[in-house]
């Protein structure tokens, strides 16, 4: 999933300070998940932002709303009625929801309520890890599950590099070495022999470092 | 045991601490409420082992909010006791009264009045 974080209260009271109709807007997928973005956290922050507002003396509507998703004209369609009461929104989805309502609806500010932090897993409640990067062309059935794009802080391919330590990175203690991982899980798989092949250098203009990016599929579009 | 404590606190049941979200004790504060707490079993002492540690945890997430909003965090507490402590109950009860009088009203009730 996508992976985000609250922003702080002071940041979103600072985008919004001139505003006197805002619409937080939370999103159901993703950062529902992560405790960022979904129903609950919308509930606190537009709480909070009334309480703020009313104590400086200030008459400002702030109304709650959560969608089941901010990346489809669908659900974001459901809002076109009550956006003219609005002067602002804060959506608490991911940058993509963000950008999505903002391309939707060009007259109306959209701030973002969090910080988009990466892909990754609830390793357990309240710690969340990153695990991919989108780098477009996949190679963890050569790395035995694990990516090295995502979790070597060099992106070596063909690793370790010599700063790999007792299992750890050299760039922070508590951090895994991947190539510690790769190694370790191609032994488990009693695939051992394929670390000596060598990963060939890989097309990088699949990834971000291409520019703007885009999935065709004719064979479902209508 | 007939004990006296002061009678402008309301309590809400709940089954366990655990079912107290951050967002009930904001809604308080929203509609007027002047202090806020939450009494939970003792730590260790849960029937379903971690609900008053995970109400500690929104009442410390409230009294960061509330501190923000310049609302005051310390209108948010946790207290933890067993249920055969009745006087300590009362006693606790008598304590939040003197520390809220002291902290004066909400300052939302306050803004509410003036708006109207
Ligand atoms: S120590 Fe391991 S994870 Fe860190 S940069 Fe080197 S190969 Fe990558």
């Amino acid at each position: 999933m996508i992976v985000a974080d609250k922003k702080p209260i002071e940041e979103i009271i600072e985008e919004i300070k001139d505003d006197e109709k805002i619409l937080i807007l939370g999103c159901n997928e993703c950062v529902t998940v992560c405790e960022a973005g979904g129903k609950k956290e919308v509930g606190i922050l537009a709480s909070a932002l009334r309480m703020y507002f009313l104590n400086q003396g200030k008459e400002v509507k702030i109304d709650e709303k959560t969608l089941e998703r901010q990346c489809d004209h669908e659900y974001l369609e459901e809002i076109r009625d009550v956006m003219d009461q609005y002067d602002a929104v804060v959506s608490l989805a991911c940058g993509v929801g963000v950008q999505f309502m903002a391309e939707k609806y060009q007259s109306t500010p959209v701030y973002p309520g969090v910080n988009t932090c990466f892909l990754g897993v609830t390793e357990e409640r309240g710690l969340w890890t990153e695990r991919c990067q989108a780098c477009g062309q996949c190679i963890l059935a050569r790395t035995g599950g694990i990516c090295p794009v995502s979790r070597c802080a060099k992106r070596v391919f063909n690793g370790p590099c010599g700063g790999s330590t007792k299992g750890k990175c050299e760039i922070h203690n508590e951090i895994d070495c991947a190539w510690q991982l790769i190694v370790d899980r191609l032994k488990a798989l009693d695939r051992f022999d394929d670390y000596e092949n060598l990963i060939p250098l890989k097309d990088w203009s699949f990834e971000r470092a291409g520019g703007p990016r885009k999935v065709v599929r004719e064979d479902v579009q209508q | 045991m007939r004990l006296q404590y002061p009678s402008n606190i309301q309590i809400i049941l709940v089954p366990c601490t655990g079912k107290v979200d951050a967002l009930y004790i904001l809604r308080a504060f929203e509609k007027g409420a002047d202090g806020v707490y939450v009494v939970g079993c003792m730590e260790g002492d849960c029937h379903f082992n971690n609900g008053n540690f995970r109400a500690h945890k929104r009442v410390e997430q409230v009294q960061k909010i509330l501190d923000t909003i310049n609302i005051g965090g310390e209108r948010a507490q946790m207290y933890n006791l067993s249920s055969s402590e009745g006087p300590r109950f009362a006693q606790i009860a008598v304590e939040m009264d003197e520390k809220i009088r002291k902290l004066g009203p909400n300052p939302i009730k306050l803004a509410k009045k003036k708006a109207a």
